[in-house]
């Protein structure tokens, strides 16, 4: 078993690390035409940072919010595996579980299972998953601030920097061959949809397409 | 975009991704076990991403246009090759994007 301080002590650096990246989504929400306001309540009610990016950047591009939902939790999908993979190991109930939930995000849930004990898993897991949640709302608010006094994304090439950050947080993802494939398929299958849909469903339609050809080669694959 | 429509985004935004980190903490395993199922939950933030980044870049309205958005997209790739992390990595696209435009 890890000594409690130095699992606490990763846990913050992961939390520092990943609560700054608020400062990103906040400038790019309110220079994308959303208000403080619903900047902050997406980063303290939705609390998970790529469907807060996607929720933003379709409604940026000119789609439909509804069609923005729908993409933001599709990407949120992943946090329902999450939570079942660390049920076991954190054993809540109750009013605990329901405030627990909230937590379960990418770091918080790396952390937890990168441990060997279930106490040592529950100290990352909290530790890790209440300093992001602080941090990444504070941040939040600055780069919502900021964001506000740039105005147009296009000041300080902002609207580029939607860009990166998607490549950012796809970039963990892009391990194997057949996931680099599906990446590009959705992006190839979107851009080719640009002209003939409403903005957002390019996306939708981009994913889904990608994620039934990578199934069926997969099982392809397999067999 | 109308105020009352972003909120009705944020709220679905809000509802829906919580009720999935809840539901993984209640429901049991073995409902989710399903190889297809894991794989597809697996590749659906793999392809939305790479779709986000390509409307993103190179769509402006119902128009495919290359422009200091593609070149900050470059920059991101090749600081991420060299493992920067990530604020420096959107920084340095917004940078780039911003220097191109002047």
């Amino acid at each position: 078993m890890r000594r409690p301080t130095r699992v606490v002590a990763d846990s913050l650096g992961v939390g520092v690390a990943t609560g700054a990246y608020g400062v990103a989504f906040g400038a790019l929400s309110t220079s994308s035409g959303l208000t403080v306001l619903q900047t902050c309540a997406l980063s303290l009610l939705a609390f998970t940072g790529a469907t807060q990016f996607a929720f933003v950047g379709v409604v940026a591009s000119g789609g439909n919010p509804v069609t923005g939902a729908l993409t933001g939790v599709l990407l949120g999908s992943r946090n329902l595996f999450y939570g079942l993979s660390i049920a076991d190991r954190l054993r809540v109930r109750g009013w605990r579980k329901a405030a627990t939930a909230h937590l379960v995000i990418d770091e918080s849930t790396a952390m937890a299972v990168a441990q060997t004990d279930d106490e040592s898993a529950r100290t990352g897991f909290y530790w890790t998953g209440i300093s992001i949640f602080v941090l990444w709302n504070l941040m939040t608010l600055v780069g919502a601030l900021a964001g506000n006094a740039i105005g147009d994304p296009r000041t300080y090439g902002l609207d580029a920097a939607v860009g990166a950050a998607f490549l950012g947080l796809l970039w963990p993802r892009l391990t194997s061959w057949s996931n680099r494939g599906v990446a590009l398929l959705g992006a190839a299958v979107a851009l080719g949809l640009v002209p003939f849909t409403a903005a957002g469903l390019p996306i939708i339609a981009g994913g889904a397409v990608a994620v039934a050809l990578g199934l069926v080669l997969r099982r392809g694959a397999a067999a | 975009m109308s105020p009352g429509s972003v909120w009705l985004g944020i709220g679905l935004v809000v509802v829906g991704c919580y009720a999935l980190k809840l539901a993984g903490l209640s429901v049991p395993e073995r409902l989710l076990a399903h190889p297809l199922t894991r794989r597809a939950t697996d590749l659906i933030p793999v392809a939305l991403l790479g779709a986000l980044i390509a409307v993103q870049v190179l769509a402006t309205g119902r128009d495919v246009v290359v422009d200091a958005r593609l070149a900050g997209l470059a920059v991101a790739f090749v600081l991420l090759c060299l493992r920067v992390p990530f604020l420096p990595v959107v920084a340095g696209a917004a940078l780039v994007a911003a220097l191109l435009r002047l």
